[in-house]
Order: C-alpha cells, then structure tokens, then sequence
C-alpha cells in the first residue's frame, strides 16, 4: 500500500439503504485535488471516510499507508476543515486551535506558539480572544481552517473551504492552498465554484449520485469525453475569411463566428490533429492572436459529465 | 520522539479535562442540576437559620435520622440520578446533538482515551456539585445544635466518619451513575428511555431478591451509608432486607459494575460515526 497516496480500493457506504457512496476506487497524488459534484453527489461522504468520521460498508481506505480507523496516528498528519458550523460551546478562536493542539498532546507553549502561528496565516489575530459564536460566517469558515492547518498536516481535507470568504481572504485562501500544494502536501477541497477548482486544482474527482463519474487532470478528462467535441476559440482578425477556409477539414464538425466578432469558435473531435492542419491554413491577412480550448475546463466538463441541472451549481 | 503512550494519553486526557469540566460546571442550561445538588443543603440552613433565631435547640439524633432518609431517598435515588442522567447522557449524545463531537473526533486521540476523558470530567463535575451539596447540608445539621453537642458527635460518636461516607458514597454515586449513563447514551437516543429504565430497576430494588439487588447501583450505594433508613408505607411489607454489603465489597462491587459499564462504551465509541444528519 502506497505511503505517498490516498488509496480507495472499492469503497462503498450506505446510510442503511440510501446510498453514500459506491464502488470507488481511487488514487490521489499530492497536489491540489478537488471534488466536484451536485449536492449529495458523495463529496462530504468521501472525506468522512477519509478521515474516519465514517466507516465504509465495504472496500478499504488508506491515506499515507494508514487506515482511517487509527485516529491516533491518523491526525497527526491529517487536518480536516469541515462543513459543519458548531463549536465547543464557550470558546474563543484562540481557545479552539489552542485546545484542539492541546489534544495532539503538545505542551502548553508550544501549543500556544502553534496556535497564533495558524491564526496568522487565516488573518484571525484580531479577533483571536472573540468568542467564537460572536464570529461572522467568513471568521467561521477561517478559525476551522486554522486548527485544520494548526499542526502542520501533510494532507489537509477541506470541505467547501471558501464558504463564506470575502474576495481578498478567498483569494489569500487559495494562494495559501498553492503554496501548501507546492511543498508536496495534498490537498483536497469540495467546492461549488467551479471556475476556482478549475484555477487551483491539479486533477479533479466529478462526483454524480455516489459515483464517480471521472477523475484525473482536467485536460486529461476532457479529452475523454468523446461524446462533446473539443471546443477551440482562435482570436484573429478576419474570423469569416478563416472560417471559410477551415469547413475543408474533415476534423472540424462546426465552425462559427464569436458573438463578438473577433474571433471562431471551431468544434473538433481530434484536436491535436486540428492544430497541426491550422498552422498550414493560416493565410495572408490572417492576424492570429491566440488559440485555446474553449471548454477544457472544469465548468464544461462538469457541463458535460453531470448535466448543466446537476444539483445547485 | 514520540511521547510513551501512558504520558500521552495522560496530556490528552488533562487536555479534554480542561474543556469538558469547564463546560459542564457553567453551562447555563445544567442550573437545575445546581438546584437538585443544593435544594436540600438550603431547606436544611432554612431550618438552621429558624432555630437558631428563635433560640431552639434540635435532636441531632433525629435530625441525622432525617438527613439519612433525605440523603437516601432524594439525594441518592432522585438529585445525583438525574444529575448525573443530565451529564452524562450528554457527554457524547449532548454533542452529537451540536453538532460539535467532530472537534474531538478529528484530533489523533483514541476514541477510549476521549471516552475516558469525558468520564473523568464528568464525574469530577458531578462529585464537585453533589459532595459539595452533600457537606453543606451536613453543615447545617451541626450548625443549629450546641457546640459540644456538635463536637461530641463529631469526634467522639463517629460523626466525622459519617460525613466523610455521605461525601465519599455521593461521589461513588457520581462514579456509578455516571458509568450506567454514559453506556445508556451509545444505546439509545432519547435519555427520557434509559432514565426510566434505570430509575425503575434502581427504584424496585428493596423488592428485589437478594441476588437481583446486586446488579444495581443503589444497592452499593445503601450499603455504604453509615445510618440506615427505612422504606416505610403500604408497600414495605413486600421489601425483602437483605444484608447490607460490607465497604470493602461494595466499593469494589460498584466500581466492577461502572468498568463493566465503561468497557461496553468502549466498544460503542471505537464504532462511533459522525453522521449528524440522523440524530
């Protein structure tokens, strides 16, 4: 069993009859992973398991060659931010990382020292000695991202991490994922806003009704998806005139003009092929400015595997 | 390095001390445990403050009598039983309930280090509220009666004795209750069920046969006190007397029936799942 990898081998969990999750096998580098799904696609369910909160009904799970069931070797090296929003009653921010890095067993002032340290990095000094219920939903969302990184984890769990955060935070938030992910830790985030997942994350899991539906990096799976051909906006300066010469190519299955006027949108099943043969089409009085996949995203693909109506993106 | 397990397990446990005791001793909405713990000791001082204004001195033999039927018959089967139905039920179901259980579920200590944890703070919450209750009222007992009289039952009739077994039988009562309790809360959902339960067998214990009466709580705890009180009305007759266990079987009797108690919680909080949603 691989001790760099989180491994899910057949796994699946079922409330009694309802189901949670089914049949998953997955492997996930480090790196920034997102889960991607309507809601009760199996998003929260697949970290529960993860991190213990749940027991599979079947299969087996193993986050860095440890099964989730040890909780006392398991969080030492995992943090998990969940989704829900209720605390210890009582405690300020400062008390709760403090506390949660008493548990791990620390001394009194190296949890000290810890605590301020990750309640600096989520900027919640300020507000360190508020209680906790008097904290607005965005102050929230950062004091569990705290104690989630307030020991330093190697694989950090992250239920819809971005809830709640201003702009600024949020883009903080994620410069902050980045850079965690560049030290080779993993990172693994459940998120509605797919145009983040598609700027922050290094492959993606997209969740349907407990299945998964495809994983991988997103180009990698878009690519897969046969069923939609490939998107590609090329901007130039004589849309029509490239469009007309485009139709001869037997790869091309539309052609048209950008709303705008100042570009073609072109659909191809075979891409790499396509901009070989453009290259040879460029013509005289043709200005090319660019030319990049229009749909090579995690919205589209998203679009495309579950469904525009999927749940409530 | 990695600490040894036992000096470990040790900080986790002072760690969860420091949130749980805190957090039972002041919530707000454990006032009536307050009320239980300490209505009888203020009915006592009532009754101290009134004789003492009017210049009467009381029987301490009879009032001992009364504090024994008192401890007894309220203290021991009505105010530490809820008390404790009221604390410890809540332990882990109280924070289901919140929603707030993952914060513990999701540091590296092993759910019987937290189970443990939790036990010991609520039984020091406990044993500090109802003890305390206990020796205020056992305050007043003396406080009303001549300062010989007081003196003499103290240290020459065995009275200290008798408050340090009302003191030490509250806290075991704590211990013992607060083991049958916590189990109950991994077994059921709704604490009105096993609080009925657990109050009918306690309350059907004089009637029990002898065998029967061993499997309860009470029985150790009747056994400890130092003055007997007898169950008197219609249906006394049906009682079967049996013969008071002696300390040094009762002690470990009871705290044989909590460790069994705590075992079974034990297995139910290994399989414990977060799952909000259903309770």
């Amino acid at each position: 069993m691989s001790e760099r990898e989180i491994v899910f081998e057949n796994v699946s969990k079922f409330y009694g009859e309802v189901l949670g999750v089914n049949r998953v096998s997955l492997t996930i580098p480090a790196g920034i992973t997102s889960l991607v799904g309507p809601n009760g696609s199996g998003k929260t369910t697949l970290m529960n398991l993860m991190t213990g909160l749940l027991r599979p009904t079947q299969g087996r799970i193993n986050v860095l060659g440890v099964t989730p069931n040890q909780p006392d070797v398991l969080f030492r090296f995992v943090g998990y931010c969940t989704q829900y929003d209720s605390f210890p009653r009582g405690m300020t921010g400062y008390q709760f990382v403090y506390s949660y890095l008493r548990l791990h067993g620390k001394p009194d002032k190296e949890s000290a020292e810890m605590a301020w340290h990750a309640l600096e990095r989520v900027k919640l000094t300020d507000a360190a000695h508020r209680k906790i219920a008097a904290y607005s939903k965005g102050m929230r969302q950062r004091i569990k991202l705290a104690q989630a990184l307030s020991h330093c984890p190697l694989v950090l769990v992250l239920d819809e991490p971005l809830n709640g955060l201003d702009p600024l935070v949020r883009a903080e938030t994620i410069a902050l994922f980045r850079a965690l992910a560049e030290e080779g830790q993993h990172v693994i985030i459940s998120s509605h806003i797919l145009h983040e997942v598609d700027a922050i994350s290094d492959q993606v899991i997209l969740l349907s009704s407990g299945y998964v539906v495809a994983e991988g990096q997103i180009h990698g799976v878009r690519t897969e998806v046969e069923d939609h051909p490939m998107q590609i906006l090329i901007r130039c300066s004589k849309p029509a005139h490239l469009a007309s010469r485009i139709f001869d190519l037997d790869t091309v299955v539309e052609a048209r003009v950008h709303n705008d006027g100042k570009g073609l949108l072109v659909r191809t099943r075979e891409p790499e092929r396509f901009y070989l043969m453009l290259n040879r089409l460029v013509v005289d009085g043709v200005d090319l400015e660019s030319v990049a996949p229009a749909d090579d995203d995690v919205h589209s693909v998203y679009e495309y595997l579950i469904g525009p109506d999927g749940g409530s993106i | 390095m990695t600490p040894h397990p036992w000096s470990l397990w040790r900080a986790q446990i002072a760690a969860i001390l420091r949130i749980e005791i805190k957090k039972t001793l002041l919530a707000r909405r454990g006032l009536w445990i307050y009320l239980l713990a300490f209505a009888p000791a203020v009915l006592f001082w009532i009754h101290a403050g009134l004789n003492l204004r009017h210049g009467r001195i009381c029987d301490l033999g009879r009032d001992s009598l009364v504090f024994a039927a008192m401890f007894q018959f309220f203290y021991l089967r009505l105010a530490i039983f809820f008390g404790c139905v009221g604390v410890f039920m809540n332990l882990f179901r109280g924070e289901m309930l919140e929603k707030s259980l993952h914060y513990y579920l999701l540091s590296p200590v092993r759910r019987e280090v937290l189970l443990a944890g939790k036990y010991l703070a609520g039984v020091i919450a406990t044993a500090a509220i109802f003890c305390s209750g206990t020796a205020l009222a056992l305050a007043a007992l003396l406080v009303h009666v001549p300062r010989s009289a007081a003196e003499q039952y103290l240290f020459a009739a065995g009275g200290l004795s008798h408050v340090f077994a009302y003191v030490g039988t509250a806290a075991l009562a704590c211990v013992g209750y607060g083991g049958v309790f916590l189990l109950m809360s991994f077994l059921f959902r709704n604490p009105v069920v096993p609080a009925a339960l657990v109050l009918v067998w306690e309350s059907m214990n004089p009637f029990l046969p002898s065998l029967l009466k061993k499997f309860s709580v009470i029985f150790y705890l009747q056994s400890l006190c130092p003055v007997p009180a007898q169950l008197k009305g219609d249906f006394s007759f049906l009682a079967i007397v049996a013969q008071p266990t002696p300390a040094y079987l009762a002690v470990p009797g009871l705290l044989l029936v909590t460790f069994a108690g705590l075992l079974l919680a034990a297995r139910k909080v290994r399989r414990l799942e977060i799952n909000y949603g259903t309770e």
